[in-house]
């Protein structure tokens, strides 16, 4: 039976899968009306890409066998593949979710591009169109940076490690801005390496920013997922490194150009203002014309003031702030006080006069009177003679005979005398 | 390590450039911002040019250092 069903190729469903350690793959085979225990060894298990799981469709090339101790017949599988989907396709999907679910793609984890890429490393052939692609373009654009290459398999047995292990080198070596890591187009299994996961953990890890580069516009691999950014071809890799330098170049330019711009501008205001201001000083003749002029007219107000005018209208200006005053009635009535007041003294004043005057008078007659006072004369020593019995004055001694009777009046008391002799005026006796 | 330098230098002139059009600087200041501004444009200017164009290999040495030797496209 073995020799008569060399190799077949089955359809089916995969339940039961069993993976040990030790590499092999058991499995049952079902469709609706069968079943079929399968076995994969690890020789053959080893070269799968994808994982088979319960539930898959899959399309098996195998050997029909025996397996004695159990009496029962299996199928060993040589080859496997997905149903409705190349194996490939299936192994891409599934490394991708897993590595997707890991957080591996994150934006987070995509660094910026150095904005002055001055060292490129570069990970691909060292033969193939990617290195000519990209040194092309730098030339092409008279880029000056330096390029760095890493030699390395792109495709086939080994490629993968030698992927992973020279970013890994780039990344110990340092001395590097950023990674380019691609290579030309061709099918997916000829990009496989890009899309194994030793080389996406590589990516990941690179402190050193990495561009990846794989195949054509079309193509994405696992690497373009886990880069911190992805360029279509190679060449487009190298475009975006030399715009980087390019748009620096210019947005230095237009800085120079601005620093230049705003002390132009700013010395021109400076040397707008200085002018303004100079114009003002400009003609000092014409400030002291103009001075000069207001002494003159200063001078004329000085003249006419002097000339009375001014004088006289402050007169009549201060008549009529007078009359303005006098007709004040306060002011009326404070003189009328005033006027009384003036007349009361001065009546007082006059009628003092006048009993002072009297007074005097008064004093002087007394005074006179005293004086003429026939008492004052008696005080004086003389007497007062009269002939009795008539009592008239004596003032004649020819009123008087001898023997009259006189009575004489001193200045205390009198007495009553008798007449003896009289003399006449000159002394005579009669 | 250079690209930092060059990065510092670039805001430090982007910053001038600022405070110049702002015109709220005397002009002894913004004078001297001016001097600043074409130092660091000029420093820039300088490291853009920096680079040689060079392509080299990196070689990895058996004791784990690195070597780098001219690359020739037409000879491989």
């Amino acid at each position: 039976m073995e020799e008569n069903f060399e190799h077949v190729w089955v359809e089916g469903e995969v339940s039961n899968l069993a993976t040990p350690i030790s590499g092999h793959l058991y499995f049952t085979l079902k469709d609706a009306g069968a079943q079929l225990r399968c076995v994969m060894f690890r020789a053959s298990a080893r070269a799968l890409k994808f994982r088979p799981k319960d539930g898959m469709g899959l399309i098996v090339r195998g050997r029909l066998s025996l397996f004695e101790p159990r009496g029962e017949y299996q199928l060993i599988i040589e080859y496997l593949e997905p149903q409705g989907i190349g194996a490939l396709q299936l192994a891409f999907a599934q490394l991708k979710e897993r590595l997707a679910k890991e957080g591996l793609f994150d934006e987070k984890h995509k660094k910026p591009l150095p904005r002055l890429p001055q060292r490129i490393g570069v990970v691909t052939s060292a033969t193939g169109a990617a290195i000519h692609d990209i040194l092309n373009v730098l030339d092409r654009r008279f880029a000056n940076v330096e390029v760095l290459i890493c030699p390395v398999k792109v495709q086939g047995e080994g490629a993968a490690r030698e992927i992973a292990q020279a970013v890994r080198d780039f990344n110990r070596y340092g001395h590097v801005d950023v990674l380019i890591v691609g290579r030309g187009g061709g099918s997916m299994e000829d990009l496989w390496a890009f899309n194994e996961e030793e080389v996406a953990r590589a990516i990941h890890h690179s402190r050193i920013p990495v561009i990846s580069a794989v195949g054509h516009e079309v193509d994405f691999t696992i690497a373009d997922f886990v880069a911190d950014l992805r360029a279509p071809t190679p060449s487009a890799a190298a475009e975006l490194v030399v715009k980087s330098k390019v748009e620096l170049g210019a947005e230095l330019d237009a800085l120079s150009h601005r620093l230049r711009q705003g002390v132009r501008r700013l010395l021109a205001d400076c040397r707008g203002k200085a002018y303004a201001l100079s114009l003002a000083l400009k003609d000092p003749t014409m400030l002291l014309g103009h001075l000069a002029q207001r002494i003159d007219d200063l001078g004329e107000r000085l003249d006419y003031a002097r000339r009375g005018e001014f004088k006289r209208k402050r007169e009549r200006l201060a008549l009529l702030r007078n009359s303005l005053r006098l007709s004040n009635p306060a002011v009326l009535v404070e003189r009328g006080r005033e006027r009384l007041l003036t007349l009361v003294t001065g009546s007082e004043h006059s009628l003092h006069l006048s009993i002072e005057r009297h007074r005097e008078k008064v004093a002087m007659n007394s005074g006179k009177l005293q004086v003429l006072s026939p008492l004052e004369t008696l005080a004086r020593g003389y007497a007062i003679a009269s002939l009795l019995p008539q009592g008239t004055t004596v003032r004649d001694s020819a009123q008087l005979a001898e023997g009259d009777k006189i009575d004489l009046k001193f200045h205390r008391g009198g007495a009553l005398c008798r007449v003896e002799r009289k003399h006449l005026a000159d002394g005579q006796e009669t | 390590m250079a690209a930092e330098k060059f990065e510092t230098a670039l805001k430090k002139l982007e910053e001038v450039v600022k405070k110049l059009e702002g015109g709220e600087l005397s002009l002894e200041d913004s004078l001297k911002a001016f001097e600043e501004g074409v130092r660091h444009a000029a420093f820039c200017s300088a490291k853009l040019n920096e680079a040689e164009k060079r392509v080299e290999l990196l070689l990895k040495q058996k004791d784990g250092t690195f070597a780098r030797e001219e690359f020739r496209p037409e000879e491989t």
